[in-house]
C-alpha cells in the first residue's frame, strides 16, 4: 500500500513538474544563446540548423517560420527598459539608433503573434517609412491615440510585443555586445 | 519522513526527464506547425503566393507585414528541384526550411547576385549521385543540400512602403519552383 501510494505520488509529481516546466518554458519563450541588448532579445541561432531544442519546440507549436541568418535577424521586446510589460493603453516611446542593415522593419503583435487591428491599419514601420531626426536617429510613439510624427497605434490592447527585424545585416551569431548592435531604448509614458 | 523525501526526489528527477522528453518530442507531434498550416493552400513543388497577414487573418503567426511572400512546399522524392526568382527592387530573400520549420539555409539578393536568383535544391544522396560534368554542377550555380526530403522554400520580397506592395507581389508571383529536368 505504501509502495503504491509512494509511486503514485512520485508519478503525479513528475507529471506536474515535467509538463509544467515545459509549458512555462514554451510560453515564456526561453532558449539558449540569447543576445540581450536593452529591452530587446534576439536568438540568431534560431535562424540556423543549430537552433536550440526550446526554440525548435516553440516554432513547431506556434507555426512561425524564423528569419534565417542569411536573411536577417529578429529582435523581440516584451517589456520596456525598466522591465515593465508593454501595455497598449499607455504611451511608449522607442527612440535611438539601430544596427547597420540594408532595411529594417518594426512590427507590433499581440502575445500570440497576430497583428492588432486599429483605425489606421498600420501594424509597423519599415526603415524607409520612418521620419528621422537630422542625425539619423528616430523616435516612434506607440500609443492608443494618434500622435504627431511616427505613430504606431496599439489598438488599445493590454499586452503587445514589438519585433524589429534587420535584413542584410552584420548582426548575427557572432554578435556579443551592444557596441556592435545599438538598439533603440523603450520608455513607457503616461497611461490613459 | 525520509521515505517521502526519497519519493519526492524521485519525482523531481522523473519530472526533469519528462520535461526534456516533451521538449524533444514536441516538434514531431505538433499538428499546427508552419508546414501543416501551409499544406491546404499550396500544391507540392509549385510556387504559391500567400496572402499578406492582416489583423483579421494571418496564415502564420509573426509574419512580417512589409513583405510579399510566396511558398514552395517541396518534395525531393522524385529528384532535385530548381528555383528561379526575379530580384525585386528593394530586397528579396529565399529561406529554406525543413519539414519541422528549421531554417537551414537563407540567402538574400545581394549574396545570390545577378538579377535573378537561381538555386538547385537536392538531398545529400542526390547531390553525391550527380555526375561531375552535368550542366548543373559545371556552371557556378548554387546547390543547396536539403537535410529532409520535404520542406518549405519561402521567397520574401520587401515592400519598403505600402504603395510598393503590388510590385513586391508581382515579383514573388513571377518566381518558379519545379522539378529539375535534365
Amino acid at each position: 500500500m505504501r509502495l503504491l501510494l509512494g509511486s503514485l505520488y512520485t508519478f503525479i509529481l513528475a507529471a506536474v513538474i515535467g509538463l509544467g516546466s515545459t509549458w512555462v518554458a514554451l510560453s515564456r519563450n526561453t532558449g539558449f544563446g540569447a543576445l540581450q541588448i536593452g529591452a530587446w532579445t534576439a536568438r540568431p541561432k534560431t535562424g540556423t540548423a543549430d537552433i536550440d531544442p526550446y526554440s525548435r519546440a516553440a516554432i513547431a507549436r506556434t507555426g512561425a517560420l524564423p528569419v534565417a541568418i542569411g536573411d536577417g535577424v529578429a529582435f523581440v521586446a516584451r517589456a520596456d527598459d525598466k522591465g515593465r510589460a508593454l501595455d497598449g493603453r499607455c504611451e511608449t516611446v522607442i527612440s535611438g539608433t539601430t544596427p547597420s542593415a540594408r532595411f529594417f522593419t518594426l512590427t507590433l503583435y499581440d502575445q500570440d503573434g497576430r497583428l492588432v487591428p486599429n483605425s489606421l491599419d498600420r501594424q509597423g514601420f519599415t526603415s524607409e517609412e520612418l521620419v528621422r531626426n537630422q542625425d539619423g536617429s528616430f523616435e516612434v510613439t506607440v500609443a492608443p491615440r494618434a500622435r504627431s510624427g511616427n505613430w504606431l497605434p496599439t489598438g488599445g490592447v493590454e499586452r503587445y510585443i514589438l519585433v524589429m527585424r534587420f535584413y542584410d545585416t552584420s548582426v548575427g551569431v557572432a554578435t556579443r555586445a551592444e557596441r556592435e548592435a545599438p538598439m533603440p531604448s523603450i520608455k513607457a509614458g503616461a497611461c490613459r | 519522513m525520509t521515505r517521502w523525501l526519497l519519493w519526492t526526489l524521485a519525482g523531481v528527477i522523473l519530472g526533469g526527464i519528462v520535461h526534456l522528453g516533451t521538449i524533444l518530442v514536441l516538434p514531431r507531434t505538433a499538428s499546427q506547425d508552419a508546414y501543416a498550416r501551409l499544406e491546404p493552400i499550396t500544391t507540392v513543388n509549385t510556387m504559391t503566393p500567400i496572402p499578406s497577414p492582416t489583423a483579421a487573418k494571418a496564415l502564420l503567426p509573426y509574419m512580417d507585414p512589409a513583405f510579399a511572400v510566396a511558398v514552395c512546399r517541396y518534395d525531393l522524392d522524385n529528384g532535385p528541384m530548381r528555383l528561379t526568382a526575379p530580384v525585386s527592387q528593394a530586397y528579396t530573400s529565399v529561406t529554406f526550411y525543413t519539414r519541422r520549420g528549421v531554417a537551414y539555409y537563407g540567402i538574400n539578393d545581394r549574396a545570390a547576385g545577378r538579377r535573378t536568383i537561381e538555386l538547385f535544391l537536392m538531398t545529400k544522396p542526390q547531390h553525391d549521385a550527380m555526375p561531375e560534368d552535368t550542366e548543373v554542377t559545371a556552371a557556378d550555380r548554387l546547390i543547396i543540400d536539403s537535410p529532409t526530403t520535404t520542406g518549405l522554400i519561402v521567397l520574401r520580397a520587401l515592400s519598403p512602403e505600402p504603395g510598393l506592395m503590388p510590385m513586391a507581389q508581382a515579383s514573388v508571383a513571377a518566381a518558379r519552383c519545379a522539378p529539375q529536368t535534365q
